[in-house]
Order: C-alpha cells, then sequence, then structure tokens
C-alpha cells in the first residue's frame, strides 16, 4: 500500500516537474564583444590609398578569413600607415581600435617582412611609456620586389622588446598579405 | 501462535485466580532492529533486587512475583539500556526488544543504508585518517591513494578522478547520498566537494550504486557522513594544515551534538587559502585558490524511524595558470617549445584572471520507516545549484566579466524500499524523479558553450541479492532510465551550414539573427543498466569476486553541442548533436587475501564500450586571430582492460611493506589506435613504521613512480611561423618522460586530557624537489609540476 502511495507520489512530482517546463521563452541571441572581424590597414602616400583587409565574420567558425589587396604598392615611396580594427558581428559595427589605444600599454603591433619583400616599417605611435604601439606607422618601399607583409596584434606583450620572439603575450591577430612592390 | 496466546491468556487467567506472588515474567530480549537474540541482557527489576540475564537464546524467566506494576530495567552491553513497566496480574510473557546501539547501529542505520552498494564488486575505501590528511586537498588528491584511481589534472588544484582510465561524466559522484550534478562534463571542472564533509570516501570500479545511476562507465565515488552515536555527547576536531608551497593552509573544523533520544546535529567549516604554488625552478603565476566551504547536519535517528537534513554550501576561487592563456597554433609553439613558462611573476596571493569561481549549493532531506511487513522505506528529496564564472583574460570594458556564466539546477527524488524477502534474499528497489535546468547567462558577450536546456529523468531500479551459502552470496540488478532534454542552441550559421545541419534538421529551426542560427533539438533516450555478481569466500582467508555490469550513458551537453575555442587547450572543439548513447560492458575480477600480516588484491578488468564518445584532432583552421587545431567528437568502440594490484606484508613487528601497480590499456577498436590520456603505468611503495606505545608514532616513507605512457595518438600539427618563414610542429601529443617521486609521512598522537586528543604530523611531497611533468596535467605544456612541499597537520579532537 505505502509502496503505492510513494509511487503515486514520485509519478506526481515528475508531473509537476514537466508542467512546470515553460518553452515560451527562447534565449537571446549572444552579441560577441571584443571580438575582431576585420583588420583594415591603409596605406596613404599622396593622393594614393592601397587597403589591406582581412574579414573573418564567423570568428572561430568554419568559413576562412577573406584576404584582400587593393592593389600594388609603388617602389621608393614613403606610405603613412594605419589600422582600424571592427567587430562586424554588431550592427553598426564596433570599432576595436579605440580599446587597443586605450590599453596601449598591454597592446602592440608587430610588422614581419617576408624574405623577397623589399620594405621597411617603422611605429608612429606609442604608449604612455613611450613603448611602441603600432596602430600608426610607415612603410617604406624600395625596389620592385614581392613577398609576405605579416601584422600581429600581440595582447600583454613584454614591454620592450626587440620583436616578436621575445615579446611573449598572446596572439589577438595574426594576418599575412602577399605584397607586390612595383 | 494463536494456540500460544490462547494459553497465556488462559495461564494468566488461572494465575490471576490464585492471587498470591507466584507469577513468573519470562521473555525474550531481541535487537530491536532486526530481530537478532540478545544473549547476556540484564534484567533487573526495581524493588525486588531480582536480577537475571538472558540465556543463548535471549530467554529469560523471573519467578515470585505479585499482581502488581514492576519496574524493569534491562541493559546488554551494545544497546541501550532501557526502562519498561509492567503490570502483572498473572505470569506474562514479553518480548523486549532493545535498540542497538553504538557502532553497530551507526553501521547500519546511517552508514549501510544511505547507498546501496553492490556487494559483488570489491571496494575501496579511504578512511578519515587518509582524508584527514589530505584535508588541504580535492576529492582527486585523495583518491589518488587508491590503485586503479589517478586524476586529470589541471594545474595542481583542479583535480579530476580517473577511474580505471575513464573520468568526467563516465564517473557518478554520491555525496551525502546525493547523486552530484556539478557540470562534471567539464575536464577543468573539478567534483565541486570539500572533502572534510566526508568520513570516509568508497571507490566502486563499476557502475556498482544502481540505485543512483545507471550510467557509471567507469565507476562510482560515494563520501559518507560521520556515523553520529545515539546517546548525549557533545564532540569535535578541529585540524590545521600548513603548506610551505603555496604558502597557505587549511582550517577545517566540526562539532556534533547528539542527543540520546535521536536528535542530532553537526555544523563543519573549512576554509582553505593559498597563493601561487611553485615547481622548483619557478612559481607557476596565478595559481592560487581561496575556497570557503560550510555544511550544516541534523536530524533524527529512531531505530524504525528517521528524518535527516543536511545543507552544504561549496565556494572556490581558482587561479589558472597565467600562462596557459595563448591565442592560436604560433603561440602554441613558442609555449611548448620554450622549457619555463613564458609568463612567470613573483609570488602573490592574489588571483586575477584566468580563473573560475565556483559556487555549489547542496541541499537534502531524508527520512526512513520500517515495516514489518513491507522493510524499509526511504524517501529523499534534493535540490542541488551549480553556478559556475569562469574569467578569461578579456579587454576593455569586459576586462572584469565573466567568460562563461552556467546556473545549473538540478531537483531529484528518490524513494526506496529495501526489503527482507526471507533469510537469503534481500531486495532493494525505487524510483527516481529528477529534473535539471541549465542557464547560460548570455550578458557575458561569450557565445554560450553549453546552451540553455531542460532534462527530466525517470528511473527505476531493483537489486537483489541471494545468499546461496554462508560463504556464496549471488546479486543481480537492473536500472532503466528515461530521459528527455529539451535544448535552445544558438549555432553560428557558418557551422550549423557547414556540417548540412540545415538539410538534415530544417524541422528544429527556430529563427535567425545576427549570423546565428535559434534550434531546438530535443531528445529521448531509453537506457538500461545492470549487473550480475557473485562474491564467494574460498576459506578464512581467501575471496573471489566476479561482476558483470551494463551500463549506458547519454551523452553530455559539451559531447553534443560544443562549438568553438576552447581557450586553455587552445583548440577549437566541435560536438555532435546526433549522438546516441554510450554502452559500456565491463568485466571485473578481484581475487583477495586477507591476513593479519600478508593480504593482497588483484583486480582485472575487460571494458568494452560502445559509442564511445573521444574527441581528437580533425583539421587546422585559420581565424583571424591565427591558426587553431579542430577537435572533433566522434563515436566509435573502444576497449580498456587492465589490472590493478595492492599488497600489504608486515615483516616485522611495527613495521609494513605496501605495494600499489596500476595498469590499463584503452584502444580505439573502429580506427585500431590508442586512446588518448590513459595514465601510464605506475607503481607506489611505502615502508610505514607504526608503534601504538609511542603515542600511536607513525612514520612513513612512499615511493612513486610513473612510467612514460609510451602508446598515445599522434594529434601533432604543422603550423605556418611567418616570422621565421617556416613550418613548425606543434607537439601536443608526446607524452612527458617517466618520474619518481619520494615522499613522507609522520604523525604522533597526545592525550591532552580524557576526552581529546592532539595529533601532529609532518608531511613532505617531493622530497627531493624532482622536476616532472605530467602526462595527465593539461597544463604539462606549459610549466612543471610541483615542487617541494613541507606540510604540518595539527589536528585536535575533542
Amino acid at each position: 500500500m505505502k509502496t503505492i502511495k510513494l509511487l503515486s507520489l514520485s509519478v506526481l512530482a515528475a508531473l509537476t516537474f514537466t508542467a512546470c517546463s515553460d518553452d515560451d521563452e527562447t534565449p537571446d541571441v549572444v552579441h560577441e564583444e571584443e571580438v575582431i572581424t576585420t583588420l583594415t590597414v591603409s596605406l596613404v602616400s599622396g593622393n594614393e590609398t592601397i587597403t589591406l583587409q582581412t574579414q573573418d565574420l564567423d570568428g572561430d567558425g568554419p568559413d576562412t578569413p577573406v584576404i584582400t589587396v587593393s592593389g600594388n604598392l609603388a617602389a621608393n615611396t614613403v606610405y603613412d600607415g594605419s589600422i582600424v580594427l571592427l567587430n562586424e558581428t554588431e550592427d553598426p559595427a564596433e570599432d576595436i581600435t579605440e580599446e587597443v589605444e586605450e590599453e596601449d600599454e598591454e597592446h602592440q603591433f608587430f610588422y614581419t617582412v617576408g624574405t623577397g619583400l623589399d620594405v621597411t616599417t617603422e611605429y608612429t605611435n606609442f604608449d604612455a611609456n613611450g613603448d611602441e604601439l603600432g596602430t600608426e606607422f610607415t612603410l617604406t618601399t624600395g625596389d620592385a620586389s614581392s613577398g609576405e607583409l605579416t601584422f600581429t596584434l600581440i595582447h600583454e606583450p613584454t614591454k620592450p622588446n626587440t620583436g616578436l620572439e621575445d615579446a611573449g603575450g598572446e596572439t589577438d591577430i595574426s594576418a599575412t598579405f602577399d605584397i607586390v612592390v612595383e | 501462535m494463536r494456540i500460544y496466546a490462547l494459553m497465556l491468556v488462559l495461564l494468566s487467567s488461572i494465575s490471576s485466580i490464585s492471587q498470591d506472588c507466584n507469577n513468573s515474567l519470562s521473555g525474550k530480549v531481541v535487537d530491536l532492529h532486526d530481530g537478532t537474540i540478545l544473549k547476556g541482557a540484564m534484567i533487573i527489576v526495581a524493588g525486588t533486587e531480582q536480577v537475571v540475564i538472558s540465556d543463548d537464546d535471549g530467554m529469560f524467566t523471573i519467578t515470585n512475583l505479585c499482581n502488581q506494576t514492576y519496574a524493569l530495567q534491562i541493559s546488554h552491553p551494545y544497546c541501550s539500556t532501557n526502562g519498561y513497566k509492567i503490570k502483572l496480574d498473572g505470569n506474562l510473557n514479553r518480548t523486549f526488544k532493545l535498540e542497538h546501539h553504538l557502532e553497530e547501529l551507526n553501521e547500519i542505520i546511517i552508514k549501510g543504508k544511505t547507498v546501496q552498494k553492490q556487494a559483488t564488486l570489491q571496494e575501496k575505501k579511504v578512511a578519515s585518517e587518509t582524508i584527514e590528511q589530505y584535508s588541504n586537498g580535492s576529492l582527486g588528491d585523495v583518491l589518488n591513494t587508491i590503485s586503479g584511481v589517478s586524476s586529470l589534472n589541471t594545474g595542481s588544484t583542479i583535480v579530476k578522478p580517473i577511474i580505471n582510465g575513464l573520468h568526467s561524466s563516465r564517473i557518478s559522484i554520491i555525496n551525502n547520498g546525493v547523486r552530484m550534478e556539478d557540470q562534471e562534463w567539464g575536464v577543468e571542472h573539478a567534483p565541486n566537494l570539500d572533502v572534510n564533509t566526508a568520513e570516509n570516501i568508497t571507490v566502486i570500479k563499476g557502475a556498482g550504486a544502481l540505485q543512483y545511476s545507471g550510467d557509471a562507465i567507469a565507476g562510482v565515488i560515494i563520501t559518507e557522513p560521520s556515523k553520529i552515536f545515539i546517546k548525549d555527547s557533545l564532540y569535535g576536531k578541529t585540524l590545521l594544515s600548513l603548506s610551505s608551497n603555496g604558502q597557505g593552509g587549511t582550517l577545517t573544523s566540526k562539532l556534533t551534538k547528539s542527543y540520546e533520544n535521536g536528535w542530532f546535529g553537526t555544523v563543519q567549516g573549512t576554509l582553505k587559502r593559498y597563493g601561487d604554488f611553485e615547481a622548483p625552478d619557478y612559481v607557476l603565476s596565478n595559481t592560487g585558490s581561496y575556497e570557503r566551504n560550510a555544511s550544516l547536519r541534523f536530524g533524527l535517528n529512531r531505530i524504525n524511524y528517521g528524518l535527516e537534513g543536511y545543507y552544504s554550501l561549496y565556494k572556490n576561487n581558482i587561479g589558472i595558470l597565467r600562462a596557459s592563456h595563448i591565442g592560436g597554433a604560433e603561440d602554441q609553439v613558442s609555449a611548448i617549445n620554450s622549457s619555463v613558462p613564458l609568463i612567470i611573476n613573483d609570488f602573490t596571493y592574489d588571483i586575477s584572471q584566468p580563473r573560475q569561481d565556483i559556487t555549489h549549493h547542496l541541499a537534502r532531506i531524508k527520512g526512513f520507516k520500517k515495516f514489518n511487513s513491507l522493510g524499509k522505506v526511504s524517501v529523499q528529496y534534493d535540490y542541488q545549484q551549480n553556478h559556475r564564472l569562469e574569467y578569461d583574460i578579456r579587454v576593455g570594458d569586459d576586462a572584469d566579466k565573466a567568460s562563461l556564466d552556467l546556473v545549473l539546477k538540478t531537483h531529484t527524488l528518490l524513494a526506496d524500499l529495501d526489503s527482507r524477502l526471507s533469510d537469503k534474499i534481500n531486495l532493494k528497489s525505487g524510483i527516481t524523479a529528477r529534473y535539471q535546468d541549465n542557464f547560460a547567462d548570455p550578458t557575458t558577450g561569450v557565445r554560450r558553450l553549453i546552451p540553455d536546456y531542460e532534462k527530466y529523468d525517470l528511473g527505476i531500479y531493483g537489486v537483489g541479492t541471494l545468499q546461496l551459502q554462508d560463504n556464496w552470496l549471488v546479486e543481480a540488478g537492473a536500472r532503466f532510465d528515461y530521459t528527455y532534454m529539451d535544448v535552445f542552441k544558438w549555432y553560428r550559421t557558418s557551422f550549423w551550414e557547414s556540417r548540412n545541419y540545415d538539410e538534415l534538421f530544417p524541422e528544429i529551426v527556430i529563427r535567425e539573427e545576427n549570423s546565428q542560427t535559434l534550434t531546438n533539438p530535443e531528445y529521448n533516450f531509453n537506457n538500461l543498466s545492470a549487473t550480475l555478481g557473485t562474491t564467494y569466500s574460498i576459506s578464512d582467508n581467501y575471496k573471489l569476486f566476479f561482476n558483470y555490469s551494463l551500463a549506458s550513458r547519454v551523452p553530455n551537453p559539451s559531447e553534443l553541442f560544443s562549438e568553438g575555442l576552447h581557450h586553455s587547450a587552445s583548440r577549437i572543439e566541435l560536438g555532435d548533436l546526433q549522438f546516441t548513447s554510450e554502452i559500456s560492458n565491463k568485466i571485473a575480477l578481484t581475487f583477495q587475501k586477507q591476513n593479519t600480516n600478508f593480504g593482497f588484491s588483484i583486480q582485472p578488468f575487460v571494458n568494452t564500450i560502445q559509442n564511445f564518445i573521444i574527441i581528437e584532432p580533425t583539421s587546422v583552421l585559420q581565424t583571424i586571430r591565427g591558426n587553431f587545431q579542430v577537435w572533433e567528437y566522434r563515436q566509435t568502440d573502444a576497449q580498456l582492460y587492465g589490472v590493478d594490484i595492492d599488497a600489504s606484508y608486515e615483516f616485522a613487528n611495527n613495521f609494513t611493506y605496501n605495494h600499489q601497480f596500476s595498469f590499463v590499456k584503452g584502444y580505439d577498436r573502429t580506427n585500431g589506435g590508442p586512446i588518448i590520456s590513459m595514465p601510464p603505468v605506475n607503481t607506489t611503495n611505502e615502508l610505514t613504521y607504526q608503534n601504538a606505545d609511542i603515542n600511536n608514532l607513525n612514520i612513513a616513507i612512499q615511493s612513486e613512480f610513473v612510467f612514460r605512457q609510451n602508446e598515445y595518438p599522434d594529434n601533432n600539427f604543422e603550423v605556418y611561423i611567418p616570422t621565421t618563414e617556416t613550418f613548425e610542429i606543434v607537439d601536443v601529443s608526446t607524452p612527458p618522460d617517466a618520474y619518481h617521486l619520494l615522499n613522507f609521512r609522520s604523525s604522533i598522537d597526545f592525550s591532552l586530557q580524557k576526552k581529546s586528543k592532539l595529533t601532529l604530523g609532518l608531511n613532505v611531497t617531493n622530497i627531493l624537489n624532482t622536476s616532472y611533468r605530467n602526462y595527465l596535467n593539461n597544463l604539462r605544456f606549459y610549466a612543471d609540476d610541483l615542487g617541494r612541499n613541507f606540510l604540518l597537520n595539527i589536528k585536535f579532537n575533542y
């Protein structure tokens, strides 16, 4: 008798649980914050602007970044470079460059010039301690050549440093472009 | 019986006619709990100074009593003394039931029946002295002392037990009669319980607790609270443990008040605080922890009925090695190739990101009543709330915001019936109803790792034991579980489509927003689990156990729904929503010899698992953040086998040698390769000196040897490094070398007063300060394991 009572009690409880469930409300979509989807490098010389862009709208998702280079660079020219970082999963897109520049002591861009490419780079903006930040820079081309140019954003690097090798930290962005100087 | 009663009535009527003091009181004294005859019980009749002792059959007779009311007092060495008022009107024959008391009572009432354990699987018990030695550690640390149990670590503070090669969702933890629901699916999620709440911890290497779960493919861990005596008393203990490594300590205290009438209450609390731990050569930055626990237990314990309430709070803030938080494969190459961690800061007690902040509430209420005809009926309701916050290194406004914020709430109702069908057959049966709700807070600004879901379970089980002969026991049990899951999962639309889910499951799509697709997968699982076993005592010393268990496990939410970057592993993990239940067939044998000076146990096992869920690398994905290895969950057929050996030999007075050896192998039977993260062969040898005459002095020296794991899947991959313009191998597979650790342990007791005792203990782990890396530590790529530690234990019993 007791068993039956208990059984019915438990079944009742199970039913109550079921009755409690309310499926009307579905969870909200998560707007990803601080995700960088897009890196745009503008290289300006006089009236000419060359744009290098990598765009990875699904982040860790299966789609690979779309990399575009708007044109070839001119030989023996000085370009003023600037970097803009966007989170395009938000509408309107969020400018992450501001955050990087606000936390300048904890960030640094590195420029890696591949074999064969005859260009040099120089930092033109610095953090509060006078160490390199690199969202702005100059790029000077030499003679006609071609090769890879890689932009790496490191979070919490050791500062000052002599380059990527001893900077440590964590890679926030790594974007490689095929560049032609003509 | 009826005739007997009739005769009694007849007899008493005759004597009542006689109206003199020639009446007799005869009777029998038995144990109230199980009717066992109590011989040697003393029956005193107040006022007549008559004293009799019950004979071998528990019988006694007192003569020359008048027709009046007498006060009797019955006492027995193992029972509470009880008083009775007897009104005599002629002769009387009566059975007196005494409450069986102290050890035995508590064995049976409090401990024995809290968890129905399978008798045909050899269980390994960790005694309270061992737990006290590890009061500063975690459950995984304590269980590491058992052969066949190792641990999967994330640093030194997140320690997950591994039983016979398997861990996480494949282990059920029964904490104080409650099945833990603490998001155990994650490899970095250690069990959320304070070892100091447990009086003893038992490990069963198989699906040995069908009352609670049928999915314990690896095994079951049972923690039990201390026994409480039914007598008026107030006692407690306080334990302080101080460590040189981590420069911190643990303070735990417990106080119990009990009453003769069965009421009792216990309060307990633990505080742990450690700073950065240290490897032999450097500080392991950001590995401190701050843990605060409290528990309260109260109840009424009568022999035939009882009621108990329990509440515990576990709160822990754990730092995770700073150097383990890295970006993509490029960072992985430099981290793995560097011989020291890339970030080493000065020692600090501060815990910063990455870190975990966990709060676990557990409340239960339980009652039981015994019915002569039916058996013992118990009903239990428990509620658990697990709140897990994980903080990553973030920038800007989000710097102090959690990246993961999960709340898991679980309600469980259990009803059990324990019936003794005959002298030889015992049957335990019951039902379970469980409701679980997981909520992932979207305000983290990071996509949910685990989706919101609701889960309903309904289980029914029965376990029968048959005592064929005095030395031969047979046991069989079965459990059926029905599980329904209702899930709301936001997929990245690109992933949803790349998996072809958009064509396979268009009906579960609710809406699309922000390049993400909301889906509503629903699951129904019907799982059967069973156990069949036997125990045979060959002689007084030798015993043989055989057990077969069938266990079925519902895939956990991480296996079904993972879809994104796992930071500390620097890899992208992908689940599969089409998984089915894992089914394990495990055969375990134990051959055991128990003797005062020489004993051993040999435990081989074979575990064959269908639809075994493993995670393995499938590709390398290029993202704007760099390259990441992609690991996907897959179902396959697996087989594990191994043997655990324990031996102890008292080779001279007070000197004992203890030996442990564990061997396990695991293979993917579909692809043929070895399974990742199998514990390497290891052996522990210990020499102890114990002398009860010198203040219970105990000195032990222990050698722990862990072989190199030679069988592992090759998951290495190549990545292009722009700075050097070369392809580098990312070695995420090669296990570290074998290592040998020496440990020292000592303790001595001092009696302070009549009822209080002080125990001092000094332990040293890793005496030689050996630098080593452990294959089963997820952070082995980044840093060495712990260096030498001096541990001082001060225990005060009162």
